[in-house]
């Protein structure tokens, strides 16, 4: 937050209210009429941000949220009776709900740890600058101009069974004796997804890790070569620990991402083979065209639940980061090209 | 300065940024090479690599067939109109995060991030609801109003990285000569910002120009259906016709990619300040 400025409230006012001659108590006054143009300019300039989330994001959220504890389902809307904790029951008692957890779980991980190592990978070897070092960024940049959805999409033609070019590529290299039918197995089709997903998340990760490490002095690794510290020792000693902060907080903000993104396995998969590709959220979609809201609802409140402990972990991060000495001086500069 | 590089170390280091190079743009050029290929040529063996003979009927089809072209239009004019309103809308809002202490902040940028942590299905039943009673169900406005509340809070944490870059001295000069604090804002910030405020244009942009889900609930005729909503429509059916779909793919991306090459350094500069920050 080292850039936040906050506003003397001398220069706040504006230059009508400076009168010749006041007596000294008119300070007060003047203070006060500070506070309250301050607090319209505040109000009014806050308040078409606050109306339209409130009405069309916070309101339906709430709504929506109250249907988990009520029998709201489409197919019969005569009754739709409050039924206390009745779909989170039949959320935990269905068959597919320990293939979804895994899922879920494989989906996060999974995608996570091959975006964080190849982005840092990628970081470092973009640090030192060289030619056509911005066009390269641009062009790796590209699959962020895409929708999950559409990536689901281009993936599942490429992993198709017949003509996919993943299996051609994959003859010819001699990885495989014959096509592999990617899609059709539960197993395979969770490794496309998660190489769908990697392809598209890297970059992410590549420009915030290159960001934090433009920030590493110069100096400090001038010292460190000064003590003949080698690669290995002068990554783990002086790299990683500089960027941690930024680099913890990459991974709970891509967490919460990642874990909220049911676009890409709806354009890939659509939860199949039977079912068996669905995480938390593509279930939650598959319910909801069901019609029952009721229990659509009660898991997405338990995807709100546990992504708050993330946040919660997030903003305490933050915080922690203040005084750090992840702090960049200057304020945050961004990438330079 | 940061260490000597071997010459065997930069072999490796341009190998692996070759190889990355191919990997992130392949799907690109496959979905392309795909789309330029004689319909029937799609599904053949051996596979090739290149449009053997060139076509463009897969394209000619999209807009005989379907109405693609009713699509486009309507996708752009739904990101453009909600793109640029959540623009404004947000560089109030950001404008007075990045200027101002006051009690109720941390509890609005809070509201902010957590509407990032919903998973938009809670909201779609209601919303459809709402909708309704507003009369706004297949109305495109009715989807540029959703499209701007959903912008609103990323778009206003980006623009705040960028007014905390620009010092407040800026502003209070021109106060000081008598401009009120919404002249010296839009006379005096914006021009400085422009940059960073296109990048939000374009980000909030490909946002709603990539939305599915909401424009699936809400747009349900045929001439309101936005580009992603048709992409969907083409895999409801059983099988997928890979030649409109890889057609309709391409042209999909297109507009975004011209979008994004046209400002991406500013959108990463945005995205590093605003996303770490939360």
């Amino acid at each position: 937050m080292s850039g936040t400025s906050t506003p003397t409230p001398g220069v706040t006012g504006a230059p009508s209210v400076r009168k010749e001659g006041a007596p000294p108590r008119a300070g007060g006054g003047r203070r006060r009429e500070f506070t309250t143009r301050r607090g319209l300019v505040i109000t009014a300039f806050m308040a078409p941000a606050a109306v339209f989330v409130a009405l069309f994001t916070y309101y339906p959220m709430i709504a929506g949220s109250q249907m988990a504890f009520r029998n709201w389902n489409l197919t019969d809307l005569t009754d739709t009776s409050w039924v206390g904790m009745r779909n989170f029951r039949e959320v935990f008692t269905d068959p597919a709900w320990g293939t979804v957890l895994g899922n879920t779980a494989l989906w996060v991980v999974g995608s996570i740890v091959p975006q964080l190592v190849i982005g840092f990978a990628l970081a470092l070897w973009l640090r030192r600058r060289f030619r056509l070092r911005g066009l390269y960024q641009a062009l790796i940049f590209f699959p962020w101009a895409i929708s999950g959805f559409l990536i689901g999409i281009l993936f599942r033609w490429m992993f198709n069974s017949e003509f996919g070019v993943v299996n051609d590529l994959l003859q010819k290299a001699g990885l495989v004796d014959e096509p592999v039918a990617w899609l059709a197995d539960p197993d395979t089709a969770m490794i496309a997804v998660l190489v769908a997903n990697v392809w598209y998340g890297v970059t992410f990760f590549a420009i915030m890790i290159l960001a934090a490490l433009q920030s590493i002095p110069d100096e400090l690794y001038e010292a460190a070569a000064l003590d003949g510290a080698g690669k290995a020792r002068t990554l783990f000693r002086i790299t990683i620990p500089y960027i941690r902060v930024t680099l913890v907080l990459t991974v709970l903000l891509r967490v919460i991402w990642i874990f909220n993104f049911p676009d890409l396995i709806f354009g890939m998969t659509g939860g199949g083979p039977n079912d068996e590709t669905h995480i938390v959220t593509t279930w939650m979609i598959k319910i909801t065209q069901q019609g029952d809201y009721g229990k659509a609802s009660a898991l997405g409140l338990l995807v709100v639940a546990v992504l708050l402990v993330f946040a919660t972990f997030f903003l305490t991060a933050t915080r922690e980061r203040g005084g750090g000495r992840g702090a960049r001086k200057g304020g945050k500069r961004g990438v330079r090209a | 300065m940061i260490g000597k590089e071997t010459t065997a170390g930069r072999a490796a280091k341009f190998t692996f940024l070759g190889l990355w190079l191919v990997f992130s743009l392949f799907p690109l050029y496959w979905i392309t090479v795909t789309s330029l290929k004689d319909p029937g040529d799609i599904f053949s063996f051996p596979i090739s690599y290149w449009p053997e003979r060139f076509s463009l009927e897969n394209y000619r089809g999209l807009f005989g067939k379907a109405d693609f072209g009713t699509y486009l239009v309507n996708s752009l004019v739904v990101s453009t109109v909600a793109g640029a309103v959540a623009t404004a809308i947000s560089t109030l809002s950001a404008y007075v995060l990045a200027r101002f202490e006051f009690r109720s902040k941390s509890a609005l940028l809070m509201a902010f991030l957590v509407t990032q942590m919903i998973p938009s299905f809670i909201a779609l039943g209601p919303l459809y609801l709402l909708m309704t009673d507003l009369r706004l169900v297949d109305n495109r406005l009715g989807l540029m109003l959703v499209y701007i509340a959903v912008c609103i809070p990323f778009c206003t944490v980006m623009l705040r990285g960028f007014f905390e870059n620009v010092p407040d001295a800026l502003e209070e000069a021109a106060m000081i000569d008598g401009l009120s604090r919404l002249g010296a804002l839009i006379k005096v910030l914006l021009p400085v910002m422009r940059p960073g405020i296109v990048a939000a244009f374009i980000f909030n942009f490909v946002n709603c120009w990539n939305e599915l889900f909401l424009s699936v609930t809400l747009m349900n005729s045929d001439e309101n259906r936005t580009v992603p909503t048709a992409l969907n429509g083409f895999i409801s059916s059983f099988n997928i016709d890979w030649g409109s779909m890889s057609a309709a793919a391409v042209l999909t991306i297109l507009p975004t990619m011209v979008l994004f090459a046209f400002a991406s350094r500013h959108i990463v500069q945005g995205l590093t300040a605003g996303a770490v920050k939360g």
